[in-house]
């Protein structure tokens, strides 16, 4: 069975066909950054309005990619949620139509079970049960992956995700939007001059907190001379909390859950120091270490029709309402073995 | 042909179903639940007509303006038929559509279309009936000040929520012109039905790419540089 994918809970509008055995067909992205950019961040409303214009285009070209017909494709898989409700709207009303127009089943796919599962696209894909690192510009979570909708939540950030932490700092530096790529290639230039805190790694438990730690940057900020050197430093010492923190808390809920395997997903496992890092404590656990390709660290098209081909597999579908959650506990989803 | 119409910009969502211009259709106010109810109806239509999906000809959807979030889901249903089944698409003005329907139930020639677009503001258009009975702009569609609409020197009925909410400013403005006003009147697919099998009569038919939304308010944000 080819399954369309199809992503547009934020900036990015994804597709992506899959098939079960052949594997990744043909997968297209475009991204809003730019237009966003002029803004300082992502206008829900201007998200929208890209989505409707981008995403049958979209469509026609992996359809032409792909060089299958459309009478080939056996299902039609949407991102249902979390995100921004206009935005997964158009995905959504757009989907489930084309299902209808085809006469294929739909189903509605949780954006973190398509971030969770991503490295499941990949050649080296991880076995069954991880834990998994799902840590983004929305989310910072650890989930304990027994199957696909087996997922037991570990531990999560209680204030900001960590790419939102980034992306504020890097706010703050003068950095512009989108700030955490920036703020990683400035750290580069960073001197250990500053020790910032590892928060929440003084106690026991998985959870997380960001907000304090970019409190503590604006703080140190103010009190340097704010001199391009300083800024450098200061994204050095904050990437490097980061880091640090993720670190502590992958090597508790490996040893914890006593899996040894580490799966991590999400737009801020692109950042190469948290990549390096978590790398290294991985191997002193000798554990295994996967992670998406770049381009599927991000939100993509390809791991929303990987989730929903899994999950039609298992028989499931939706009926004829578009589903559209802005906010959806992962707790909620169903398991599919 | 058979046309498939739909209508989510307003409270009211609605599908209609045109074959050769006998028109059957689904309406409900549901402010809240557009996303629950659209699909269903269509295919509800569909079924009681003994159609397949294939069977259809022609689409047309209320393109706005209207609530912003409620213009994209009629432009999304309909994109995604569009692309599956093939078709060409008549995207239909929301504020048309409230003049046709009063038009085609009312004996009056003119419609002075007011919808509250919120912000102190109305989405506004001015209608006139043709010699085929159907709905036709004067002018431009434009989102205003209520107090600023412009208008041709014509007498006739204000029709819309924008006469609920901005009665005295509007009145003000138009004075003697306006018969009298309804202002509980929603945009409805039977109407967007009839101006979308007028518009394929017409050959304004659009591809997909082309099925887009009207907001008339286009600027939503500002840039840092605008702050």
């Amino acid at each position: 069975m080819y399954v369309l994918g199809i992503e547009t809970s934020c900036d990015e509008t994804g597709v992506a066909i899959y098939h079960p055995k052949q594997g990744l067909i043909s997968h297209f992205l475009y991204s809003q950054i730019d237009m966003h950019s002029e803004y300082g961040g992502v206008v829900p409303e201007l998200a929208s309005r890209d989505h409707i214009r981008k995403l049958v285009p979209l469509i026609k070209q992996t359809l032409l990619d792909s060089h299958l017909s459309s009478r080939m494709i056996g299902g039609i898989a949407y991102t249902a949620g979390p995100g921004l409700m206009g935005a997964l709207l158009v995905g959504a009303a757009t989907a489930r139509s084309l299902a209808w127009a085809w006469r294929v089943p739909a189903i509605a796919v949780h954006h973190m079970e398509g971030h969770l599962l991503a490295p499941m696209l990949e050649e080296n894909a991880p076995q069954f049960p991880f834990v998994a690192l799902l840590i983004s510009g929305g989310h910072t979570l650890l989930v304990r992956v027994a199957g696909i909708g087996d997922y037991q939540l570990l531990g999560e950030s209680l204030d900001d995700a960590a790419g939102e932490a980034f992306d504020k700092t890097a706010k703050l530096l003068g950095l512009g939007y989108p700030g955490g790529p920036k703020l990683s290639e400035l750290a580069r230039h960073g001197k250990p001059a500053f020790t910032f805190p590892r928060p929440m790694t003084d106690r026991p438990g998985l959870d997380f907190s960001f907000s304090g730690l970019k409190t503590f940057t604006l703080n140190t900020f103010n009190a340097s001379e704010k001199s391009a050197q300083d800024k450098a430093d200061i994204a050095e010492a904050f990437q490097t909390a980061v880091s640090e923190t993720l670190v502590i808390k992958c090597r508790r809920a490996l040893q914890q859950t006593g899996l040894a395997r580490l799966v991590v997903a999400g737009g801020v496992s692109a950042n190469k120091q948290i990549r390096a890092a978590l790398t290294e404590m991985v191997l002193k656990e000798k554990a295994d270490i996967y992670f998406p390709r770049p381009q599927f660290c991000t939100d993509n098209g390809a791991m929303i029709a990987y989730a929903g081909c899994q999950r039609l597999l298992a028989g499931q579908q939706q009926d004829l309402r578009i589903f559209a959650r802005p906010r959806w506990p992962m707790g909620e989803l169903s398991n599919c073995q | 042909m058979k046309l498939l119409a739909v209508e989510t910009a307003t409270d009211a969502c609605s599908a209609a179903l045109s074959i050769e211009g006998a028109i059957s259709e689904r309406y409900e106010l549901a402010s809240k639940d557009h996303t629950q109810l659209i699909l269903p109806m269509l295919d509800g239509l569909v079924n009681e007509a003994g159609l397949q999906p294939a069977d259809l000809e022609g689409l047309a959807f209320g393109r706005g303006p209207g609530s912003f979030t409620g213009v994209r889901i009629a432009t999304g249903i309909i994109q995604g038929l569009a692309l599956g089944l093939d078709l060409l698409v008549v995207p239909v003005s929301t504020l048309a559509a409230i003049a046709q329907d009063y038009f085609d139930h009312h004996d009056e020639n003119v419609a002075f279309v007011a919808m509250d677009a919120r912000m102190g503001e109305i989405f506004w258009g001015v209608y006139q009936r043709d010699a085929k009975g159907f709905a036709q702009l004067m002018g431009e569609e434009a989102v205003t000040p209520p107090g600023l609409v412009e208008f041709p020197e014509l007498s006739g009925v204000g029709l819309g929520t924008g006469w609920g909410v901005y009665q005295a400013a509007l009145l003000e403005r138009l004075g003697d012109q306006i018969t009298h006003f309804e202002s509980d009147h929603l945009p409805r697919a039977r109407a967007i039905a009839a101006l979308g099998q007028r518009g394929f009569d017409l050959g304004q038919a659009v591809p997909v790419e082309q099925a887009m939304p009207v907001y008339l308010r286009d600027k939503v944000a500002k840039k840092e540089s605008e702050r």
